[in-house]
């Protein structure tokens, strides 16, 4: 038992190895996974920059799916288990479980992921029906398996992590009660397990119909299931962004939040509101009632995004008091010239709270609002307030975490420490202007997933798009530069530490 | 033990929320039915026959009465007929796919609506304002999803 365990030398962990194996090789997947997205991210955007238009309707849509699975899917969430595994076995200096288990989740992910990457290289004529695979477009059954199996293998790592926390609690691994960060993980692993529920419901249906074993469903009860499981998704991401906010504010400048009971109350509300807020994805549907519609888009909501307020006072409260602390307290704002800056996981943290909040989280709000959700419904600017929550928030929060865990837990020293303070930077401004681009040119009915603005496939009613929004979509298409700029950075470095990186 | 009161309740809103919608009640001024495809064809066939008035680009142009139920089907990947409003008139917009989903979107007012198989959404609607306006798919619906453009002419 004894060898089983490592002490960190910087933290004062106890390290289980078995639990640090299985973070590194998901920590790597989910970094293998952003390289692929990448790629086709930016083919995707030299696409969508209609003065570039690179690639055919066909290899668009291939792309374009692959993108959403490989970043939405993959990249986040393999990176997520990580964090599960983190925080449930290292922060509580306990061991995991059953690292066999781990394993066994691992390997339906990796397969499910790369079963369904193949069906949509191989077959996209048939099997390119964007992530969200709405019935009924109908692809290979074999796709829906990969889903299917990959959601298993999360749902999985969530018990595990759940067992895991049972087994830290009953030996006392930890002292008081469960700290600020693995409480956050556990509301995202919470969230996760009811959403993985659904996507099941959703999925295997389909699956069977795929078949055609089970007769056609309703498109619309599709629908419904399919959001109740895609957002409450987000959510997580939500969740475990924010845990890394705490995570990284401790790491990079020692803070502490200012009031324990106030952040775990923001978790908590989180828990009980955001389900019935993805109801929004379904405004513009028939068959959802008025009354439903409402108090969705006010109450349910409004608690929702008071949560995420909460949150983006606390971090940065903490940010600050642990400055002050450090003597930096001349004038109002001293604290935040002296804030270690040249610290890639410290820009990254105040970035990811930056995108997150304005990009992400205001247009959310004007979005989810019933009048305005007509107006951009399917539009650009709906994956642009995606591209400022996850693709900006999520992404940078996981980025700057990642400078932390090369050195405690592969322990190698990060290579190219003069770039890193770039990447974030670069990254985190590139996929702003992304995001603004696609929802200033949303607003001008810009839609998303489509191939060909200017001469719709040579529709007999094709017609000119306001010059306007070309000219927001060109803004896209240089944020989308410069974001793969700082995330191929981001994946040299990270590559680059693990073969090269002096050995701590 | 609060953890708890969490997870149930979370699980209890999941189920919720699609039970809501099922046995929700219906909302007067957008309305909803169950239709086949068979049916809203036949529908919006005998309402082409009844109200054309040309063509454009092979697809009926339609100029229906003031005030009436007019019909718009969207299917891979067209939009039929072209309808043809006055200004000022309220009329009952029926919507339907006869295949899979579709996204309505109006250019250049960006208003935006889901087209969904076996749902005929009933939309009151008013133009306020004269000119042609564009129906273009925006949801994914298939290879051919950029190519699927309408019209509307409000006179
Ligand atoms: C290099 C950075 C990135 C760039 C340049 C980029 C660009 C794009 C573009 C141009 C689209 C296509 C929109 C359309 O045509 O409808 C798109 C879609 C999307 N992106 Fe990104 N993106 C980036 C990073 C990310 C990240 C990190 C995530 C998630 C964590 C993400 C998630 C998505 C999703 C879910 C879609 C929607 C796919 C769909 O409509 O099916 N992106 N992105
Ligand atoms: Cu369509
Ligand atoms: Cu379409």
């Amino acid at each position: 038992m004894a060898e089983e365990f490592r002490t960190c030398p910087v933290t004062g962990f106890k390290v289980h190895l078995p639990a640090e194996k299985l973070i590194k090789v998901n920590g790597v997947t989910a970094v293998v996974a952003i390289l692929i997205g990448g790629i086709m991210a930016l083919l995707v955007a030299m696409t969508r920059w209609e003065t570039i238009h690179l690639l055919s309707p066909l290899d668009y849509y291939k792309f374009l799916t692959l993108h959403g699975w490989n970043m939405l899917g993959y990249w986040i969430i393999f990176f997520e288990v990580a964090i599960l595994y983190f925080t449930a076995a290292v922060m509580l200096n306990c061991r995991l479980a059953s690292p066999k288990v781990g394993w066994l989740a691992y390997i339906l992910m990796l397969s499910g992921a790369l079963i369904t990457n193949i069906t949509v290289l191989m077959n996209p004529a048939k099997n390119a029906i964007m992530f969200t695979s709405y019935v009924p477009l109908k692809a290979d059954p074999l796709y829906y398996l990969g889903v299917i199996l990959f959601a298993v293998g999360a749902l999985t790592a969530v018990l595990l992590f759940f067992a895991t926390l049972h087994i830290a609690r009953k030996e006392k691994t930890y002292k008081g009660s469960l700290p600020l960060v693995v409480f956050g993980a556990l509301t995202a692993a919470i969230l996760a397990f009811g959403t993985l529920f659904f996507g099941a419901v959703a999925l295997v249906p389909t699956f069977t119909w795929s078949m055609d074993l089970t007769p056609t469903w309703d498109a619309l009860v599709y629908r419904i299931i399919f959001w109740a499981f895609a957002h409450s998704s987000q959510q997580i991401n939500v969740s475990a962004m924010i845990a890394v906010w705490y995570l990284l504010a401790f790491l990079t400048v020692g803070g502490t939040t200012i009031n324990e009971k106030f952040s775990r109350l923001a978790f908590l509300l989180y828990i009980l509101f955001i389900n019935i807020a993805s109801a929004h994805h379904i405004l513009v549907d028939p068959g959802v009632t008025p009354a439903w519609k409402i108090w969705n888009t006010s109450y349910a909501m409004y608690a929702a995004v008071l949560a995420s307020m909460m949150h983006a006072f606390a971090v940065p409260g903490a940010i600050e008091v642990a400055l002050r602390k450090k003597g930096y307290t001349r004038g109002l704002f001293e604290w935040l010239w002296k804030a270690p800056w040249k610290n890639p996981a410290f820009s990254a943290l105040i970035l990811s709270i930056i995108t997150f909040g304005f990009l992400g989280g205001i247009t959310g709000v004007l979005a989810g609002t019933e009048q305005l959700n007509i107006r951009f419904h399917n539009t650009l600017a709906i994956t642009g307030h995606f591209h400022g929550t996850v693709a900006a928030g999520t992404t940078l929060a996981f980025m700057g975490l990642t400078y932390y865990v090369l050195p405690l837990i592969f322990r190698r020293e990060v290579v190219g420490q003069k770039y890193a303070v770039y990447q974030p930077w670069l990254f985190g401004i590139g996929v702003s202007l992304v995001a603004i681009g696609m929802m200033a040119s949303g607003l001008y009915g810009v839609p998303r997933r489509h191939a060909d603005l200017t001469g719709f496939g040579g529709a007999g009613f094709a017609f000119d798009y306001d010059p306007t929004a070309f000219l927001w979509l060109s803004i896209m298409g240089l944020g989308a530069l410069l974001a793969a700029v700082g995330g191929a950075l981001y994946v040299l470095i990270a590559v680059g530490t693990l073969l090269k990186g002096k050995k701590l | 033990m609060w953890f708890s009161i969490a997870i149930v309740w979370a699980l209890v809103m999941f189920i919720m929320m699609p039970l809501w919608h099922v046995y929700g009640k219906q909302n007067p001024s957008t309305e909803t039915y169950k239709v086949t495809p068979a049916d809203f064809q036949k529908d919006v066939d005998a309402f082409i026959a009844k109200y054309k008035v040309g063509e454009e680009k092979g697809v009926p142009v339609v100029a229906p009465p003031p005030g009436s139920d007019i019909y718009l089907l969207a299917k891979q990947w067209s939009w039929s007929p072209v309808l043809k409003l006055k200004k000022g008139v309220t009329y009952r917009l029926h919507l339907s796919s006869i295949d899979v989903l579709h996204g309505f979107s109006l250019y250049p007012l960006s208003i935006n609506f889901m087209v969904i198989p076996d749902y005929e959404y009933v939309l009151t609607i008013t133009p306020t304002q004269a000119g042609e306006y564009y129906v273009v798919c925006n949801e994914y619906c298939g290879l051919g999803h950029q190519q699927m453009v309408g019209k509307i002419i409000v006179e």
